[in-house]
């Protein structure tokens, strides 16, 4: 279903543009990260590539998805996990269920990825009750186990400490490496480095910058880039 | 009049101890027509209530403002309404519902459907604040999400229910209107409480008080209990 391919979108909510003539084709095998200060329009542009939001103008389209909203192929994770009032391994098998799968493959794919992030052990838990760092865990596991072509991830990190953070950034490689699609929102100039291969930097509802990851950071060439980097914290 | 009460206290007392037989068949009828409107409109309300607060439509905050509104119907004007459609010549006439239990059934179910879905509504829309876009996100339809939703706020919703409970229970006026307080077919805890108060036994009014208090404030601890518990252990 790559590329997602987006036309002169532009979002408007209560008067205000928070995504301005936006345009740009995401192609599949690289993990691609959408930096950018709070307000930059980084979570709004997510759901409009969702299809969570409506673009206002503009067309978003994914390749071959013509007539069809391709979502079975693409999951997302949010900020703060939502987790329904039922187990660990429940909450997996619940979104498996609702794909279509059958309960016996469901219970399997669902064992398989807890297991695979860590959490077989807590697999009968009730999910709302584990930690936070647990539950975003388990929310990357329920849409890992989707098997989408594209996971979305918005600030996956922004409420963990370190040490979660570590073990997000790891399941996500993992991800990668399973040949997801990754695209995430982060503000943070280090996670972008670890886990970006190529950056688009928002500022003001509009693209600034893309560049691959490297490049970004040696040698950034809009005026924005430059800024954003030189506001990083130690 | 001190003596008389705690005389109408002790004898209350007594007939709840010994577990009089009038007291007990009251008490059972009561629990019982109470309990089935309860079913009934849970049945209707629950996913009434739920599908309101996830469908988006126009007219929709119109339906909720009336359904809100419908949480005060006078019990009264319900019960004069499902006489009028009971009795002989009323559209339901042909059944002979009239002054049956099941005309309290009907009364105190269509009482407390507004009730339980309004209230119903705004749990669920409070937790489709959370929930909307993860849900939308792995696919689900209006309805996978209201199912979703009730089952999440189960334990919001016990309260709901028992809410809707407790109002069917006490209610004295459309009952009396389509069931008639015959002894022994369909007098209950709140018409008979009515007609022997007026009839100057109190012993019976005062016993029948009590037990009706005991169950309506039992079963809402009880309650509250379910929901602080379940709320420690599924967060």
């Amino acid at each position: 279903m790559l590329p997602l391919i987006l036309e002169n979108v532009s979002y408007t909510a209560g008067g205000r543009t928070l995504i301005n003539d936006v345009s740009f084709e995401i192609g599949a095998g690289t993990r691609t990260v959408i930096l950018g200060a709070n307000g930059a329009g980084k979570s709004v542009l997510m759901r409009l590539c969702h299809g969570l939001l409506r673009p206002t103008s503009g067309r978003v389209t994914w390749y071959g998805a013509s007539g069809t909203s391709g979502s079975g192929r693409q999951a997302m994770v949010f900020q703060r996990p939502v987790l329904l009032r039922r187990s660990a391994l429940a909450n997996v098998t619940y979104a498996l269920k609702l794909a279509g799968l059958p309960a016996a493959e469901s219970l399997r794919r669902a064992q398989v990825k807890l297991d695979v992030v860590g959490m077989a052990q807590l697999a009968a838990h009730p999910a709302r009750v584990l930690s936070g760092g647990e539950q975003q865990r388990l929310a990357l596991a329920r849409a890992w186990a989707l098997e989408p072509e594209v996971l979305f991830l918005d600030e996956p990190t922004a409420n963990l400490d370190p040490h979660a953070t570590r073990h997000i950034e790891a399941v996500i490689n993992a991800i990668h490496e399973s040949g997801t699609k990754i695209i995430m929102t982060t503000h943070s100039l280090g996670q972008a480095r670890r886990l970006g291969d190529e950056i688009l930097l928002m500022s003001g509802g509009q693209i600034a910058e893309r560049a691959p990851v490297t490049e970004f950071f040696s040698a950034p060439q809009s005026e924005a880039a430059r800024e954003f980097l030189s506001g990083e914290l130690p | 009049m001190v003596n008389d009460f705690a005389a109408a206290l002790s004898e209350a007392l007594r007939l709840i101890a010994s577990a009089d037989a009038q007291l007990a068949q009251i008490v059972a009828l009561s629990v019982r027509v109470s309990l089935a409107a309860v079913a009934f409109a849970a049945l209707a309300a629950l996913p009434l209530g739920a599908l309101l607060a996830i469908t988006r439509f126009p007219g929709r905050q119109a339906l909720v403002a009336v359904l809100n509104a419908l949480m005060g119907l006078p019990p009264v004007v319900v019960g004069l309404m499902i006489y009028l459609m009971l009795s002989r010549a009323g559209p339901l006439g042909q059944f002979g519902l009239l002054f049956t239990p099941a005309a309290m059934v009907i009364a105190q179910a269509v009482l407390i459907t507004p009730i339980i879905a309004a209230l119903t509504r705004q749990v669920i829309e409070d937790a489709w604040l959370e929930y909307a876009e993860q849900l939308r996100s792995l696919g689900a339809s209006n309805t996978d999400a209201a199912l979703t939703l009730l089952w999440d706020t189960r334990f919001a919703l016990i309260t709901v229910v028992l809410a809707g409970f407790g109002r069917a229970a006490a209610e004295v006026g459309a009952v009396m209107i389509v069931g008639g307080n015959i002894d022994g077919v369909t007098r209950v805890m709140t018409t008979a409480i009515a007609l022997e108060t007026s009839k100057g036994d109190l012993p019976l009014a005062l016993g029948l008080g009590m037990v009706l208090l005991a169950i309506i404030v039992g079963l809402n601890l009880l309650a509250h209990w379910v929901k602080l518990s379940a709320q420690r252990r599924y967060g």
